[in-house]
């Protein structure tokens, strides 16, 4: 018996459904249980949004609007290691795009994409406050810094 | 080695990231094996402020800076310095200027000239352990507050410090604190505004990280003048280790009793919590923060209604910068009067900045306002990298500007900035030499302001893209004569009708480039050329004859199959422009210098 019901309860489901009950009896839970359920499914399945919409009473078209307006939040599935390369101001000047085209032609994505093989997905973003480091990239919110296009090959190594 | 050391090592963002953590535990490891550990101890801080140099290790109470440290070095520091007393020379930093190495933090000029407040405890203390803190005079200001000074006090003694907020336009922060306290209601919020979305600062993250208590501290101060309860600090989501570090923070702060209900017996109640930012520029706004906290679209709003009215859920709410508060328990625990000392007559205090781009020291700076941009980037910075001449700071962020050279004995503080067009803002200053456009650097503003324009109102939402398509084709080299008063008419529209800060001050990186470096979009527009050599549609490549050896060296690298030549048959190798991508191989190939640019 007890098999059978543990295959009918996704894990990830007990997971938010905890997200959720933790921030709905406080005020604005929306964005907090929107982050929480990113970090449990990787991205924002329309079922997850579906979901959050009913249990926490926000129209869907609102809780779409929130999502779309953060660049923190994705509707699709990001790979299992997200590359964000800075291209703020001081990793500019100090040649950011170099490693940004030199990280584009490694992998044969853009900004947004992911690699076929699910192993990358490749993110711009605008400092990330290691600028005395730059130019910078941060894979899984480990940061490398003081980068040469010549670096890139070594670094990604080391993700699976 | 009579007197105990501590060995502090930096464990910030920067420092971790070039392999400080490893170097904690070993550290730990050999002080152990050696039979140490009832004289040194080992403290992973957070940052020291000399990110570049990283990983950092200072020894107290000798004032030793190790630069750059590797794994590998740990036990020479310990056997050489900790128990012979002798220096690792190769470890020492190199002084520019003489090229010889410094061992003191007093003699390196990057520590000499600046003056810490804000940052005493960072990169000194842990900042996972509130005994730290407290050891260091922390929370001494609010049990002052509370067992000495009535709300109206503190307010005042705050109003007298003249300290103006540090989140970029410079009001007076007791001012802010009155209108609020004024304000009847049953209840009200204070926020901490940990944004700090200008790309190239990162002043509010090293606080954050390496002394959350002063926030913390700082708030409650705050909160007990003006009369909150209930206090928020918005962090961005880039900052994964600031959030943790400020979430141990409070945790230890209301075991302590400092945070929550009657505090230390005073009946004064106050509520702390972390809210991550969702990764949106225009939240630094104030009113976009607090719409983001109620869980909606972060996009500013009409003010009035001020936040010291009706801010978050409609009550009233006082919202200063990490910095802002981080000056509070200084003011508190030695008054305004010594707060005033430091600074000019209008801008009291220091200010903390981030120095980066092409400057030999990189890293945080904290000097008293009034300092002259030249002190900043010449004697703490030591001057331009590889001997570059310097063209520009960039001060402000994207709604700051470029000053040229001849600004550069500029007094820093809010008013001389402003009306030099650019504006002290957060804190970001980046240095740019002969290589850097500064046409391409209005076009990268433009296309930040663009993407992050929150598309409420029109001129902002159009105005920056129209700006930044002009820019684009300017330096593609498809400028047009008329382009510079498209712009300059353009830019003054847009920033007299936007609603919010962003809109108002995006065209001031165009303003300022336009003020100071018009010579820069003039060759681009009428000579297509780009005197920095960064524009690369505006770049050509030519092989001298004379000096071509006729190796094949560039032809054999040239992606784009476009030099040609032979040396069987003497014909020399030329360069098909109209192929040329303008990559540059072949002049980083040629041995003979054979190839230039132009
Ligand atoms: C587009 C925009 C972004 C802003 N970003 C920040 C920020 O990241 N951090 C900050 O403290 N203030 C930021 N501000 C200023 C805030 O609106 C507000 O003035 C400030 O937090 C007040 O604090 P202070 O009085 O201590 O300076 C921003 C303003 C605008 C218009
Ligand atoms: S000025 Fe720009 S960012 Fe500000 S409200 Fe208007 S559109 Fe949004
Ligand atoms: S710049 Fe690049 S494309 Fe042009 S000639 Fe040189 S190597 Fe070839
Ligand atoms: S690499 Fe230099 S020397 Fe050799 S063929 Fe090219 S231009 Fe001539
Ligand atoms: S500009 Fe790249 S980390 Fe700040
Ligand atoms: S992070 Fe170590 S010095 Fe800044």
């Amino acid at each position: 018996m007890s098999t059978a019901c543990e295959e009918l309860v996704d894990p990830k489901q007990i997971q938010l459904d905890e997200i959720i009950e933790k921030y709905r009896h406080e005020n604005g839970p929306l964005i907090p249980i929107l982050q929480g359920a990113q970090g449990v499914y990787g991205y924002l399945p329309a079922h997850v949004l579906k979901h959050i919409s009913k249990a926490i009473r926000i129209p869907l078209a609102r809780i779409y609007g929130v999502v779309t307006f953060y660049a923190q939040f994705r509707l699709t599935p990001v790979g299992r290691n997200l590359i964000n390369v800075c291209l703020g101001t001081a990793c500019h000047v100090r040649g950011g795009a170099k490693v940004l085209e030199t990280i584009e032609k490694e992998l044969k994505i853009k900004d947004g994409a992911t690699t076929d093989d699910g192993r990358f997905t490749l993110e711009i973003v605008a400092c990330i406050g290691a600028c005395g480091l730059a130019p910078v990239i941060s894979i899984n919110n480990e940061v490398h810094g003081r980068l040469v296009p010549e670096s890139i090959a070594g670094i990604f190594a080391k993700y699976e | 080695m009579a007197e105990n050391q501590r060995i502090l090592v930096c464990a910030g963002t920067g420092c971790a990231s070039s392999g400080a953590l490893p170097i904690i535990d070993i550290l730990k490891e050999e002080i152990k094996r050696q039979g140490l550990e009832g004289t040194v101890s080992v403290v992973g801080t957070g940052c020291q402020g000399f990110c570049e140099k990283g990983p950092t290790l200072v020894i107290e109470p000798q004032h030793i800076l190790y630069t750059r440290v590797a794994a590998e070095d740990v036990a020479e520091i310990v056997a050489q310095d900790i128990i012979n007393g002798e220096r690792v020379e190769r470890l020492l930093l190199l002084d520019q200027v003489t090229q010889k190495p410094v061992s003191s933090l007093s003699d390196i000029r990057f520590f000499a000239k600046q003056h810490r407040i804000v940052l005493q405890n960072c990169g000194v203390i842990d900042p996972k352990k509130i005994g730290d803190y407290t050891a260091r005079d922390g929370y001494k200001g609010i049990q002052k507050a509370l067992k000495e000074m009535s709300p109206e006090e503190v307010l005042e003694e705050v109003k007298k410090s003249g300290l103006r907020g540090r989140g970029g336009a410079g009001f007076p922060t007791g001012m802010k604190w009155g209108f609020c306290r004024q304000t009847p209601s049953d209840k009200k919020y204070i926020i901490c505004n940990a944004d700090e979305g200008d790309p190239g600062a990162f002043m509010d993250r090293s606080v954050l990280e390496g002394d959350p208590h002063s926030v913390i501290e700082g708030m409650l101060i705050g909160a007990y003048a003006i009369g909150a309860d209930e206090g928020y600090v918005y962090c961005r989501a880039e900052y994964p280790l600031a959030i943790k570090h400020l979430e141990i923070a409070i945790k230890q702060a209301q075991e302590a009793g400092y945070l929550g209900d009657n505090i230390l017996n005073s009946g004064f109640n106050f509520h702390l919590k972390v809210f991550a930012g969702a990764g949106a520029f225009v939240c630094g706004e104030e009113t976009a923060l607090m719409a983001s906290i109620e869980g909606k679209r972060g996009m500013p709003r009409v003010r009035p209604p001020f936040p010291a009215v009706s801010g978050l859920w409609g009550k009233p709410t006082n919202i200063n910068n990490v910095e802002t508060w981080s000056n509070i328990p200084h003011i508190l625990r030695n008054g305004a009067e010594w707060y005033g000392q430091f600074g000019t007559e209008k801008s009291k205090g220091t200010k903390i900045f981030a120095l980066t781009g092409k400057v030999n020291n990189t890293g945080l700076v904290e000097v008293p306002m009034g300092t002259t941009l030249r002190e900043i980037i010449f004697d703490i910075g030591d001057g331009i990298q590889n001997g570059k001449a310097f063209k520009a700071v960039q001060i402000g962020g994207p709604s700051g500007g470029c000053l040229p050279e001849s600004m550069l004995d500029l007094a820093v503080d809010y008013d001389t900035l402003t009306q030099a067009g650019a504006m002290v803002g957060s804190g970001g200053l980046v240095i740019m030499d002969e290589t850097t456009c500064m046409v391409d650097i209005a076009r990268y503003f433009l296309n930040f302001s663009k993407k992050e324009s929150c598309g409420k109102c029109t001129p902002c939402r159009e105005g920056t893209t129209r700006m930044y398509e002009i820019l684009d084709r300017i330096t593609k080299g498809e400028g047009k004569e008329e382009d510079l008063d498209t712009l300059e008419n353009l830019a003054l529209t847009i920033k007299e009708t936007s609603l919010c800060g962003l809109g108002q001050f995006a065209p001031s990186p165009i303003l300022a480039t336009l003020k100071y470096f018009r010579h820069e979009y003039e060759a681009h527009i009428r000579d297509h050329k780009c005197p920095a050599h960064n524009c690369t549609a505006l770049l050509s490549y030519t092989i001298d004859v004379e000096k071509c050896k006729m190796c094949s060296l560039c032809a054999k690298n040239c992606p784009a199959n476009c030099i040609t030549g032979d040396k069987k048959t003497n014909t020399p190798y030329v360069i098909n422009e109209e192929a040329c991508i303008k990559c540059g191989t072949c002049l980083e190939k040629c041995k003979f210098g054979a190839v230039s640019r132009a």
